[in-house]
């Protein structure tokens, strides 16, 4: 019983999945990356962590992981070309975690644009 | 380590900007890329009171304007980072007005009692919240002696990409380390430079030959609650 | 001498109606604390009456109140465990269970009026070991483990016999606990009314006092007829505690009045701060001081309702204590300029004004609803009430 259940639900979070739209990421303005796409999408909160204590509690600057950095280059331009803010849905942020269920802390105190 | 080099690099920086460009900049130059804040250096202020008039809020207003502090009607819960006090003498009738904002103690009580950690001193002596790791519990506002910090009350929306905060978290002034991390002044002494009387001079105590580390060394000033034993990094002229 | 035997305890009969609306009412109590906490942290503090002046409020008066009746509500097991008196024994396992409950009562307040209550996992991965926060949340688990094992053991008749060393840690555990939450005051150099380290006596004092009351109460609700000599011990037990707090309230206050710079501070709270003389003099003292004791030791008042009710002004006159300590200590203004006089935009030189918003107080109410829910289903699932004394 337990494992025709579970083999329920499995088959019905990977037929949600297949459903889902796989995200389309959008265009960043610059030529390439601070870091490779893999590392990226593997690390990049590991990275922003690092540079937001190194920026913060050391007050190193100018390094290359700045969060401020990642939001000029991948600003979504809105209808009238104004970059949109973490509460649209075409955020740069918005599209992965928006996808995968990932609540971002981020914005309640930087500014997402 | 390099820091005998550096320190005497600094030094003849300070006096070239100040033979350069008396009163446009005091800093001996930004701090380059990749490098942390040093021990080395102690960032202060030296408000003279006797150049600030009561009627004057330049500083107040810049500060809001840098940091982008909203204003809800609220002033209760509001956040204010640099507050002009009127300060009378019962005994004469005399009556100051003084800019009071986070005084960057040297043993800061809100460090102490912080659970977290948020509640910082960067080496270079400027008293910080990290954002990122403050709870809200507010023990560092009951600590503060001066009152310099405001919580957020709300939800945040807005804010400058240099000043980020957000509800639920504790806030004061950060002597704008953005700004003296790019070499420029914090905007409250920008502004009472520009719209004020000059009454606040801004640069390194460590440094003998800063000229606020020279006015000091010239003519005493005093710490408020200088009896608490924090050791200010903000001092006062005519009160 | 024979081994020391554990008393036969017998569980609460939860499908008793009463019981049942006890759980009901106590749930709904509880569920309008979380709304509470939900309505404040949704909005952001400013909906309560909490300020940048007065950033303590109502929540932290609950909080610090049943942390410190935790403490104390462990006496009657102490007394049994590490002072040897065995009619305490039958008792000792509900203490426990009470002062675990209110301690989590008190630290769920604290914790859901936190700005950032979804970081509770910070508090726990970075500490500041010089914080006294940081000290305390040590302190607080450290009491929850060692108060579970005593419980454990207590109620183990293999184990009973050997459960009075671990009585004897929990007991000093829990004076440095309370030593722990007063100093969080006590240790404030820049607020004129705390800053003394009689702070910590003074709380442990009031600890036992509120612990006892609280015991009291809880043990009349809990059984229908407990062994008097139960009551009749703990009545003046509850008096010398009653006046011991009183003893140091006023040694506090006198070494602040006897202090030429503190002189405004006391004026302020105990003559002219309106609402915190007022709550200071008729609550704290008269309601939850004067009038325990005439009842607690005068010959025309024997029966147990005069002890129930010595108790519960115990505690009313507690909360009142503990108002003005923590709203009355902010409310009077930071010293900035000693001897000026001062005003400005950010309520320097000005006494603040704090008027507790309902969500406050209902998030307090919850803290102690979600205590006493605890005690009730401990005692419906645990064997730890000793029988009801069949009727003289």
């Amino acid at each position: 019983m337990v494992r025709i259940l579970l083999a329920l639900l499995i088959g019905m979070s990977l037929g949600g999945l297949a459903l889902a739209a796989e995200p389309v990421i959008p265009k960043a303005k610059g030529e390439r990356c601070v870091e490779d796409s893999r590392t990226m999408r593997t690390s990049h909160m590991e990275l922003l962590k690092h540079q937001r204590d190194l920026t913060l509690r050391a007050g190193v600057r100018g390094t290359k992981h700045a969060l401020k950095d990642c939001l000029t280059c991948h600003a979504v331009p809105d209808a009238q070309g104004q970059p949109v803010g973490i509460e649209d849905q075409r955020h740069f942020c918005n599209v992965c975690h928006g996808y995968a269920a990932v609540r971002i802390d981020c914005f309640e105190c930087h500014v997402s644009k | 380590m390099t820091g005998l080099s550096r320190r005497g690099l600094l030094l003849g920086g300070a006096a070239l900007s100040l033979v350069l460009a008396p009163g446009l900049t005091l800093i001996a130059q930004a701090r380059p890329a990749g490098r942390p804040a040093s021990a080395a250096q102690r960032w202060g202020l030296l408000i003279d009171t006797a150049k600030c008039t009561a009627d004057c809020t330049a500083c107040v207003s810049a500060c809001k304007t840098e940091m982008g502090l909203p204003d809800h009607g609220r002033p209760a819960t509001d956040a204010q980072y640099l507050r002009k006090v009127s300060v009378g003498n019962p005994a004469n009738g005399v009556e100051r007005s003084v800019p009071v904002m986070c005084q960057h103690c040297a043993k800061p009580p809100c460090v102490d009692v912080c659970p977290t950690g948020a509640s910082m001193k960067r080496a270079d002596g400027v008293v910080l919240v990290d954002r990122h790791i403050c709870i809200g519990c507010r023990y560092c506002m009951m600590a503060c002696p001066y009152k310099a910090r405001s919580f957020a009350h709300e939800a945040q929306s807005g804010q400058r990409p240099h000043n980020p905060r957000g509800k639920g978290t504790v806030e004061g002034c950060t002597l704008c380390v953005h700004r003296i991390d790019a070499d420029r002044l914090p905007a409250c002494v920008e502004a009472c430079r520009a719209q004020g009387k000059g009454a606040m001079l801004f640069g390194d105590l460590h440094d003998p030959q800063s000229e606020i580390a020279r006015a000091l060394a010239a003519q005493p000033a005093t710490r408020l609650r200088a009896d608490l034993g924090l050791d200010p990094a903000l001092r006062y002229r005519g009160i | 001498m024979a081994e020391a035997q554990a008393p036969i305890l017998q569980e609460r009969d939860w499908r008793r109606p009463g019981v049942l609306a006890a759980f009901a009412f106590l749930g709904a109590l509880v569920l309008v604390g979380l709304g509470a906490a939900w309505h404040m942290e949704h909005n952001g503090h400013w909906v309560t009456g909490m300020t940048n002046q007065v950033v303590w409020g109502m929540p932290h008066v609950f909080a610090v109140f049943l942390i410190v009746a935790a403490s104390g509500a462990l006496n009657v097991a102490s007394m049994g465990s590490v002072f040897g008196r065995t009619l305490y024994k039958p008792f000792a396992p509900l203490s426990t269970l009470l002062a675990l409950a209110l301690l989590a009562g008190g630290l769920a307040v604290l914790v859901l009026d936190l700005g950032r209550p979804d970081r509770l996992a910070v508090a726990m991965l970075h500490y500041n070991f010089k914080s006294i926060f940081a000290w305390n949340i040590f302190l607080y688990t450290g009491f929850f483990a060692l108060g579970l094992w005593y419980l454990w053991w207590q109620m183990d008749r293999n184990r009973f016999a050997r459960s009075g060393r671990l009585g004897l840690a929990a007991f000093l555990w829990r004076l440095v606990l309370t030593t722990g939450t007063g100093s969080i005051f006590g240790f404030l150099a820049a607020r004129e009314a705390y800053n003394a380290a009689i702070l910590a006596p003074l709380f442990i004092a009031l600890s036992l006092a509120f612990g006892t009351a609280f015991f009291l109460l809880v043990l009349m609700g809990s059984v229908r007829r407990a062994n008097q000599e139960v009551y009749d011990r703990l009545r003046p037990l509850l008096g010398l505690f009653v006046a011991v707090a009183l003893y140091f309230v006023a040694v506090q206050h006198l070494t602040n009045l006897y202090m030429a710079g503190r002189e405004g501070v006391e004026r302020f709270l105990l003559i002219e701060g309106g609402v915190y003389p007022w709550l200071f003099w008729l609550g704290a003292v008269g309601l939850g001081g004067v009038l325990p004791l005439i009842l607690l030791f005068h010959s025309t008042f024997v029966r147990r309702g005069h002890l129930a009710l010595a108790s519960a002004l115990v505690l009313l006159g507690g909360l009142a204590q503990i108002y003005v300590i923590i709203i009355g200590g902010q409310a009077y203004p930071l010293n900035l300029f000693p001897g000026m006089a001062v005003a400005s935009s950010f309520g320097d030189g000005q006494v603040a004004a704090y008027a507790p918003s309902a969500p406050e107080f209902l998030l307090g109410l919850g803290g102690v609803a979600l205590a006493l829910a605890i005690v009730l289903a401990g005692q419906a699932v645990l064997r730890l009430l000793p029988p009801s004394e069949p009727k003289s």
